[in-house]
């Protein structure tokens, strides 16, 4: 970690986004982590991708809940609103500030051992029923505050840094995430930018539940020859399915692109993806055969990454609730409490 | 794009702006460090060796440093460099124990040097401690020639020049003051072994304009007319003044005559304001005077009553570009100006005069009547004689006549020893790591946000009513540190280790200034379009380091790299380090030749 603050002095040439801000707007405070740590690159991504969406920080809830991923919120967007929540518990309280106020934009950041151990069933729940919101794991595979010990995402076989063997099976969250209905799911590394910042620009544009598994390697733990989630194994293991470009509803699509080679997908807020398949056959609609193509690759020792299933025409949460529009921290005693004649109105309506 | 080498001097000085506008390439933030420290009469040592008059070039300089200051890109105002010399020269101890020694035994060479000004002072502090016996002759009874003669005392005190002038003098340096050469042939018939001229540009220009003869008693040359004031023959002028000319000599003429009962003084320029020669901060200090600046007035006549000057006449004019961009002044159509005053100051430029050197005296010149000079040895056609300063090139400053003497006492000492003078020595260059522990530099690695301090000036009342009362009042301890926690240090370089690197990205995101990016090779003019931020400056070097394991390269655009040293401090590996890169120039010397193969 570094204990100076970052200066405030910034390239004469920075581009500044429709808002007027540069990325280094949408920074938060200096990193404690370790020097070298994925997550770091991650928090990276999200300053990116929230800089090029032109978001207005203050229209921007990130969640977390315990762990060094769940620490990463303070160095990302020091201008929006945060919650530090119990450990496991950032879905909940997510889904209950999503419920609240549906009009921000929910950013939770959970890690290895948030999601897939101690907070595994929240993570269930907020999926199933499509909250909406980006999912972000941090996913180094370790428990790195306590020291290296394997996460619930360790794969079997591969070794801790002292050199035991994990004897345990993994818990593969994107295939998961596709087992429960997540409407939006990825995989990428934090390694890799070009591939992950387009992604979690597609996955806050996506309306429902999108879920991005990153993978980041730990420096300190996990960096190891033997592990599964180090730098040089992701890298010569990355299978990688598709490339992304998001281009925003104001912009006209302008890109060219050899033909039969790039599926532009729209997105709910008229934003829209244009999808470069690496794969030829890889059908990212497919949820049944997104799940088979994860499982048989794993089999094989190999990481698939990028956009791996998108779902058409997705919904939240609030749909299924029929919800009105206004959010209801935005409703007011009147609308809230319509009074006696109404309530005897509506019981009369029961009986 | 190849591979950086970064065992190359001049890479790593490159990115050490100031000192590599530095015409005698000082180590600038090395010293302020020392000041920072409280190290002051260290500081004055480094800049000693390096440019011999710390304190008259705190007080003078025309400082090509600071235009070429980091800080300038990343901020706005160039670190302070030269006052904060000022500061080493002000707040130094006692340091004459630290001077060289005048040499115990003489090696029986004699050089004469002509001209007692900063270029012969200089080739004097670097030979006389080797042993040649050295000769100072200048006209003038005191040594220093322009520096005492023509810059005002409220800029720069004599003290500070008799100190400074007598560190040199006292390496057992013979100055015959009060003895003009009038002979170059003369001079060589006195069979020295070399020949220094260091004459500098002492002539004045003239306007011949109608009037000039007929009102020639208020009529003055500038420069000749600042050093009668220096001198003290001179202490009084008109209570109306017109200075021509737009530079440093104008701002000197004109800022001596609110001394001297110039109580309307006034500055008329051809060109343009912006356009004028004279420093910026010159300008300033003399509008601060209450010095009006006029521009785009041409003088066409100097009107006088019977011989008694009553004015100057102008044509007013204005700025007009030709297709190929070139300016010329043209009528603006308006009528002429006359300017009432009761005495005129031409300062419109100077210009070398060797009349003393006879054309057949074996010194070939060139079609401007100057010297024929070699740019790199200062040697003239004559092998045992050198030129440099003012005298070599024409008129330039005191930092560059310093950088010429050194040069010029190097191709003597080579010469003297039977060597090839055109072979030039390498700087010395000294490169460590300043790694302490995990998150400790041995340099202040914060940023300091502070914008740049002024100088604080004696008041303007009392100010105006002394000629020799010293305007600006320096730096005090307090400022100075201020002023130096502003250093980039930018000596302190980002070294990259490739095989080190796993890519992890720490360093491209913790980089307050985007200065860093990975990415697959390519040719340099399209890879500055592509790097995290655009690498726009072209006259900034791209750092290049490929050999990663992905097969991407390391780029580093060094344009406006803070040298914050987060980098290094993210980095897991080690792979970024902070190294302190240390050049310094080879001045005469045993080092300045090559070792000598031993019979054994």
């Amino acid at each position: 970690m570094t204990y100076l603050a970052k200066p405030k002095f910034h390239h004469p040439n920075l581009p500044k986004n429709e808002l007027g801000y540069t990325h280094r707007d949408y920074e938060g405070t200096v990193s404690t982590l370790c020097a070298g740590c994925g997550h770091d690159s991650i928090t990276a991504a999200i300053i990116q991708a929230c800089f090029e969406l032109s978001i207005e920080p203050h229209r921007v809830a990130k969640i977390s809940g315990i762990g060094c991923s769940s620490k990463t919120p303070t160095y990302f967007l020091g201008n929006s609103h945060g919650f530090n929540s119990v450990h496991g518990r950032m879905p909940s309280v997510v889904t209950g500030a999503n419920l609240a106020n549906r009009d921000l934009i929910y950013l939770g950041v959970s890690g290895d051992g948030d999601s897939a151990s101690i907070g595994f069933g929240q993570f269930a729940h907020a999926l199933r029923r499509g909250v909406n919101m980006t999912y972000i794991v941090e996913n180094n595979g370790v428990y790195g505050l306590t020291k290296g010990q394997f996460s619930a995402t360790a794969d079997r076989g591969s070794k801790s840094k002292r050199g035991v063997v994990n004897t345990d099976n993994s818990i593969d969250l994107a295939a998961i995430a596709l087992q429960l209905g997540a409407s939006f799911v990825a995989r990428s590394f934090s390694g890799d930018k070009q591939q992950l910042v387009p992604i979690i620009k597609a996955a806050i544009a996506h309306k429902g539940a999108a879920f991005i598994d990153i993978i980041s390697p730990c420096v300190a733990f996990n960096n190891h020859a033997g592990s599964t989630k180090s730098f040089d194994f992701v890298r010569e293991h990355n299978e990688a399915v598709n490339r992304l470009d998001v281009i925003s509803s104001r912009m006209p699509i302008e890109v060219k692109y050899d033909p039969g080679t790039v599926e532009i997908v729209e997105q709910h807020d008229g934003s829209t993806i244009a999808l470069r398949k690496l794969d030829a056959d890889y059908q990212v609609h497919d949820r049944a055969a997104a799940q088979g193509f994860l499982q048989q690759h794993a089999a094989r020792g190999q990481i698939v990454t990028g956009l791996l299933y998108v779902e058409k025409d997705a919904d939240d949460l609030h749909s299924s609730l029929d919800t009105v529009d206004t959010p209801l921290n935005a409703l007011n005693e009147k609308e809230l409490c319509p009074g006696q004649a109404a309530l005897d109105k509506f019981n009369a309506s029961m009986r | 794009m190849k591979n950086t080498d970064i065992s190359d001097p001049q890479y790593f000085h490159k990115v050490v702006d100031c000192q590599y506008a530095c015409p005698a390439h000082t180590p600038v933030p090395e010293y302020i460090r020392m000041i920072a420290a409280g190290r002051y009469g260290d500081a004055y040592m480094v800049n000693w060796k390096s440019n011999v008059f710390p304190g008259i070039l705190g007080r003078t300089c025309d400082r090509p440093c600071e235009p070429a200051c980091r800080r300038v890109r990343v901020e706005e105002e160039p670190v302070a460099i030269c006052r904060l010399k000022r500061v080493a020269a002000d707040f130094k101890e006692d340091v004459t124990a630290r001077m060289p020694k005048p040499p115990q035994h003489r090696n029986g060479k004699r050089i004469a040097l002509v001209g007692g000004g900063p270029a012969s002072l200089t080739v004097a502090r670097d030979l006389a401690p080797l042993g040649y016996s050295v000769t100072v002759f200048d006209a003038d009874k005191k040594v220093g020639g322009m520096i005492r003669t023509q810059i005002p005392k409220f800029r720069l005190p004599d003290s500070v020049i008799d100190e400074e002038t007598n560190y040199v003098l006292d390496l057992g340096v013979d100055f015959r003051g009060g003895q003009r050469i009038d002979s170059m042939k003369a001079l060589l018939a006195q069979d020295w072994d070399a020949i220094f001229v260091g004459t500098g540009a002492p002539r004045g220009r003239d306007l011949d304009l109608p009037g000039r003869k007929e009102a020639a008693a208020n009529i003055h040359i500038g420069i000749d007319w600042l050093s009668s004031v220096s001198f003290g023959h001179i202490t009084k002028i008109g209570r109306r003044v017109i200075v021509l000319g737009g530079g440093n000599t104008a701002m000197d003429c004109c800022r001596s005559s609110r001394r001297l009962g110039g109580e309307e003084v006034q500055v008329v320029v051809r060109s343009g304001f912006d356009e004028m020669k004279a420093s910026p901060w010159e300008k300033e200090d003399a509008q601060h005077e209450g010095i009006p600046i006029h521009n785009f007035l041409v003088p066409k006549e100097f009107t006088h009553d019977n011989g008694k000057l009553t004015g100057v006449v102008f044509e007013k004019v204005k700025a007009e570009f030709d297709a190929k961009g070139r300016r010329k002044l043209v009528n603006a159509g308006e009528p002429d100006q006359h300017f009432p005053c009761d005495d005129v100051l031409v300062a419109v430029g100077q210009e070398n005069a060797f009349p003393w050197i006879e054309r057949d005296a074996g010194i070939d010149f060139d079609e401007w009547n100057m010297p024929k000079v070699d740019k790199v040895t200062f040697q003239s056609s004559n092998r045992k004689v050198f030129f440099g300063g003012d005298a070599a090139f024409g008129p330039k400053n005191i930092i560059w006549a310093v950088a010429h003497g050194h040069e010029a006492a190097v191709s003597i000492d080579k010469m003297l020893n039977g060597e090839d003078i055109a072979d030039r020595p390498m700087p010395a260059v000294e490169v460590m790591s300043q790694k302490m522990g995990i998150h400790e530099w041995s340099y202040d690695n914060q940023i300091d946000l502070d914008k740049r301090y002024k100088v604080p000036h004696r008041d303007l009342g009392i100010a105006l009513k002394d000629i020799k009362s010293e305007v600006e009042l320096g730096f005090d301890v307090e400022l100075a540190l201020k002023e130096a926690g502003r250093c980039l240090n930018c000596d302190v370089q980002t070294v990259f280790n490739a095989p080190l690197c796993i890519e992890c990205d720490a360093c491209v995101d913790i980089c307050p200034m985007d200065c860093i990016t990975f990415t697959q090779n390519g040719e340099e003019a399209e890879l500055r379009t592509r790097l995290t931020a655009p690498a726009l400056n072209l006259t900034q070097d791209l750092y290049v380091q490929d050999g990663l394991k992905t097969g991407r390269a390391m780029i580093k655009d060094e344009d406006v790299c803070l040298h914050c040293g987060l980098c290094a401090e993210r980095c897991p590996t080690g792979a970024w380090d902070m190294q302190k890169y240390l050049l310094e120039m080879t001045h005469a010397g045993s080092s300045c030749r090559p070792p000598r193969r031993s019979a054994a």
